[in-house]
């Protein structure tokens, strides 16, 4: 690989490029679904291929394949300069890296259990187990329980000397129960909605979601929905559980901090971002009670890994501090702009894609309530748990949020369960009115391996640490 | 691109590799590449070429998948191997209705060279064009502008074969001023019949009009939708309700009322991937010819989409060729939508409303009840409020929360024009604009 890679940089120089990188990328899947007490689909995928990124006449030319041999890397290394020339066309000054970053290291994600070892007879039982322990509830219409485990191995070397192999190992799992009545169907997701939570690491992961333990509740809990009350609109104090309130940090924190999305490089696909240049530092997103950090060291993150895709090792990066808006998500290229040094985001949904500013693990750093004393200090409020739909602007301002399942607070105890439960606000009003966050005993990163973003389309697998939070008057229960 | 020929040996390849009962070759291949551009310069540009094989085998009704990228013989000998390990590991599937037979596949002339001959210059001069369009009205352009050559082959042991080459061309632009944007979109199988200009131009125009928008309140409006905004709905409305799955899971509006009036009489809409006005697909992922499925034809719904599976579980049902890959789970998907035009042209629609909203694209749709057709979403890149026939002024965006089924027994008009319009993931639409009489803005938003 490495031969090939240096073929490629030279080639790539030889054609005029001032700056390339190439990365081979090597990735083993393995999906494994049950539905309905039978084996649905089960799937192995290999894919390999390497981009070369260059610049030339001081413009960005991209190209890739899934050849790997010395002549097509010579092919695509000169493409890809063809390309930077293309693009020189159109253009409104020359590309700044700044500084080189020259690294050379490994990085393996550390591993109990490697999860492609054990044999798909043990996986499938535990999915038949799974299955059965929901479909025996009764009034439980569809089932569905899957495993999922990526193995990527990447070598990227650049013209300044960088030289990195990564082996990243991630597992993921969950079960939906879905319960079918009268004008009315509900759904209950274990760990996470979407099909699965997932982690980086090996099987450990999977043994500790305890999924066939979990399904006959997630399997009553969907049943219970279909007789339960609409949740009923109104402003109310609300608690948000810690798989929720992931993804509430990933659409109101995560997306509008990628610093490329600020400068408009997205403007085109997911929109821009209402935290702009001038409000670094000054502006207040949320209450003193808000921490929010981007950590590409969490272990067990989804997005936690040793350098990004441009070779900039992982870090931690504060983005609110107390409340105030710090920092952004960078790419060498962006984090330019502010005078800074990349903080290791930029990230490729494959070999034939280039990197762009993602999410590493988006958390919110935990405070000092019990759940149990947090609900026995609401006197009027609603609990909601596992998403179900998500909408937001294009600057990140206007959510409106759905939740598989409510439950009532009524003078500090929790009542009835509620169906359809939603919830809308603006991002900077909703934060400011959190006021209250559990602890690092109910904090758990959670996994989010279906982020979109760029053009052509790249999926991310990113990652967000919470614990249950209590926010304020927050309208509640839309209604159409 | 492989060609039929390199494409058949390698299938033949697979096929004769396989000790199974049965065996089923995907492979998919594309030379693909985007330009992209922001603050009015180039700031992507990139090309990929790859291929997938994927192999599906079946023992009995024991059914195993597996896929590569790879095409040496030692890289077929390993998918084929894979996906029998996995099929002899599993208990027969009862459901598993064996591999399709051989039907004969309509020829859709879906290739033209001239798309697959882009260059990055081409794609750049049009991208410049674009960004000195909006520059010489002091705005800033971006977008992405895509092209590509594609092949989708499906062989299997029963004498399946089917191949189909494609192209695709695809420009997607967003003007903006300081507190307005605008949008435009073009798709289309050539290249050359694309006028990227002029959606360079109707996107500067609307990010013009929409400057310094003003805050309206939310609540219930008359609306004319823009043809992109259509299509957001009734992709959406297919995701949920379309597919045989959906039915026979009891999660789909269309489950117990074929036969009924569902919209109001005025709406057909259909999936046709014969139709040379869309792009055309002419089989799907089993190598089943496309069938022309009517879901609603004139309000009443009428029929929803099956693969092999799922007509395997209704006596007498066939597949209309909708199946997606082997190992996707979702069910069969329409690949090619579209809504029978009217007789009313925008400026109609506009004239003859007293007080609206012109909402020119939605952002970030989502489902909020599939069974209900609750949507939420944003309003984006040209919103107005129409005041006595007449563009008012452009307002901030709005979230609609709208059951959409309601909404489609609410119009007033339809538009006498369609326009053709690429997923960003799969599959295309033609859908004409709407006029709806009622539609329910929950909230708003600072912009």
């Amino acid at each position: 690989m490495k031969t090939l890679i240096e073929r490629g940089l030279n080639t790539a120089q030889v054609h005029g490029a001032t700056y390339a990188d190439v990365r081979i990328v090597h990735t083993r899947t393995e999906d494994i679904t049950v539905k309905n007490g039978r084996p649905e689909a089960i799937s192995q995928r290999e894919d390999q291929g390497f981009g070369v990124r260059v610049i030339a006449d001081g413009a960005w030319g991209f190209a890739a394949s899934a050849m790997l041999t010395a002549g097509e890397v010579d092919r695509v290394a000169a493409q890809a300069v063809a390309i930077a020339r293309a693009s020189a066309r159109v253009k409104a000054g020359d590309v700044d890296l700044g500084p080189p970053e020259v690294h050379v290291g490994t990085y393996h994600t550390p591993v109990q259990v490697d999860p492609f070892a054990v044999p798909l007879e043990t996986k499938i039982a535990l999915l038949l187990a799974a299955d059965e322990a929901m479909r025996h509830v009764p009034g439980i219409g569809v089932t569905e329980a899957s495993l999922s485990f990526l193995r990527t191995l990447k070598v990227l070397g650049s013209t300044e000397g960088t030289l990195i192999e990564q082996e990243l190992v991630e597992s993921g799992g969950g079960i939906e129960a879905l319960a079918v009545g009268p004008g009315e169907v509900q759904k209950r997701s274990y760990p996470n909605s979407f099909g699965r939570d997932q982690r980086t690491g090996g099987y450990e992961v999977i043994t500790d979601m305890d999924l066939v333990g979990n399904a006959p509740r997630i399997a009553e809990e969907a049943v219970q929905l279909l007789a339960a009350p609409q949740c009923p609109p109104g402003e109310r104090d609300i608690i948000l559980a810690g798989d929720q309130l992931a993804l509430q940090i990933h659409e109101s924190c995560g997306h509008p901090t990628e610093l490329d999305r600020v400068l408009g490089t997205e403007a085109s696909y997911a929109g821009t971002s209402f935290l702009t240049l001038d409000k670094m530092g000054t502006f207040r997103y949320g209450s003193d009670l808000v921490t929010i950090v981007a950590d590409a060291t969490t272990p067990g993150g989804l997005g936690t890994f040793g350098y990004d895709d441009e070779g900039v090792p992982a870090q931690r990066a504060p983005l609110v501090q107390n409340g105030l808006f710090v920092g952004y998500l960078t790419s060498r290229e962006t984090a330019r702009r502010l005078g800074q040094r990349s903080n290791g985001t930029m990230r490729a949904d494959g070999w034939n894609r280039l990197p762009i500013i993602r999410m590493t693990n988006i958390n919110l750093e935990p405070g000092e309530w019990t759940l149990a004393d947090l609900i026995a200090d609401t006197e009027d409020g609603i609990y909601m748990q596992t998403n179900k739909s998500w909408s937001i602007d294009d600057r990140r301002l206007n959510f409106q949020f759905g939740v598989e399942i409510a439950w009532e607070i009524q003078g500090g105890k929790l009542g009835r369960m509620l169906k359809n439960a939603t919830y809308t606000g603006l991002t900077p009003q909703f934060w400011a009115s959190c006021d209250a966050i559990c602890n690092r005993e109910h904090w758990q990163v959670w996994g989010t391996p279906n982020c979109g973003k760029g053009q052509p389309g790249q999926v991310a697998h990113v990652g967000h640490g919470a614990a249950p939070a209590r926010f304020r008057r927050v309208r509640v229960g839309v209604t159409v | 691109m492989l060609g039929p020929e390199r494409a058949k040996t390698i299938a033949g390849q697979v096929l004769g590799l396989s000790p199974a009962d049965e065996t089923e070759v995907l492979i998919q291949t594309g030379d693909a590449a985007l330009t992209r551009f922001a603050n009015s310069v180039i700031h992507q540009n990139v090309a990929e070429a790859n291929v997938t094989v994927q192999v599906r085998v079946a023992l009995g009704q024991q059914v195993g998948v597996a896929s590569t990228n790879r095409l040496d013989d030692a890289a077929l000998r390993d998918v084929v191997d894979t996906a029998l390990r996995i099929a002899r590991l599993l208990p027969p599937n009862p459901e598993f209705p064996g591999l399709p037979a051989p039907q004969p596949i309509p020829t859709v002339n879906a290739f033209v060279p001239a798309t697959a001959a882009t260059t990055p210059a081409y794609r750049a001069g049009a991208v410049g064009t674009i960004c000195r369009l909006a520059v010489e009205q002091g705005l800033v352009a971006s977008g992405a502008f895509s092209t590509g050559a594609y092949e989708l082959v499906v062989a299997n042991s029963r004498g399946v074969w089917a191949y189909h080459p494609y192209t695709r061309a695809n420009l997607v632009t967003v003007i903006m001023s300081d507190d307005s944007s605008g949008w435009a979109q073009r798709s289309a199988l050539d290249v050359s019949a694309m006028d990227t200009e002029a959606a360079g131009r109707e996107a500067v125009d609307k990010a013009l009009r929409s400057r310094h928008p003003v805050t309206i309140e939310p609540g219930a409006y008359t609306v004319i939708l823009e043809e992109y905004a259509v299509a957001d709905l009734i992709a959406y409305l297919a995701y949920m309700g379309f597919s045989a799955q959906a039915v026979q899971e009891g999660r789909s509006f269309m489950g117990g009322h074929l036969g009924e009036a569902l919209v109001d009489a005025q709406v057909s809409i259909w999936d046709d991937g014969l139709d040379p006005t869309g792009l055309p697909l002419p089989f799907d992922f089993e190598g089943v010819p496309k069938r022309r499925v009517e879901f609603f034809e004139r309000g009443v719904a009428r029929g929803v989409i099956y693969d092999s599976y799922t007509a395997h579980k209704e006596p007498g049902q066939v597949s209309t060729g909708h199946a997606m890959p082997a190992g996707v789970t979702w069910g069969p998907q329409p690949s090619n939508l579209f809504m029978a035009p009217g007789s009313t042209s925008k400026e109609e629609m506009l004239r003859s409303t007293q007080r609206g909203l012109w909402v020119t694209r939605f952002h970030y749709t989502n489902i909020v009840h599939p069974l209900k057709t609750i949507l939420t979403g944003m309003t984006r890149d040209g919103t107005f409020l129409i005041e006595d026939g007449e563009i008012a002024r452009p307002v901030k965006n709005l979230r609609f929360t709208q059951n959409v089924l309601e909404a489609l027994n609410d119009v007033a008009a339809i538009g006498r024009e369609t326009m053709l319009l690429a997923d960003e993931y799969w599959g295309a639409t033609r859908m004409p604009a709407l006029k709806i009489g009622r539609f329910w803005f929950s909230g708003a938003t600072e912009f």
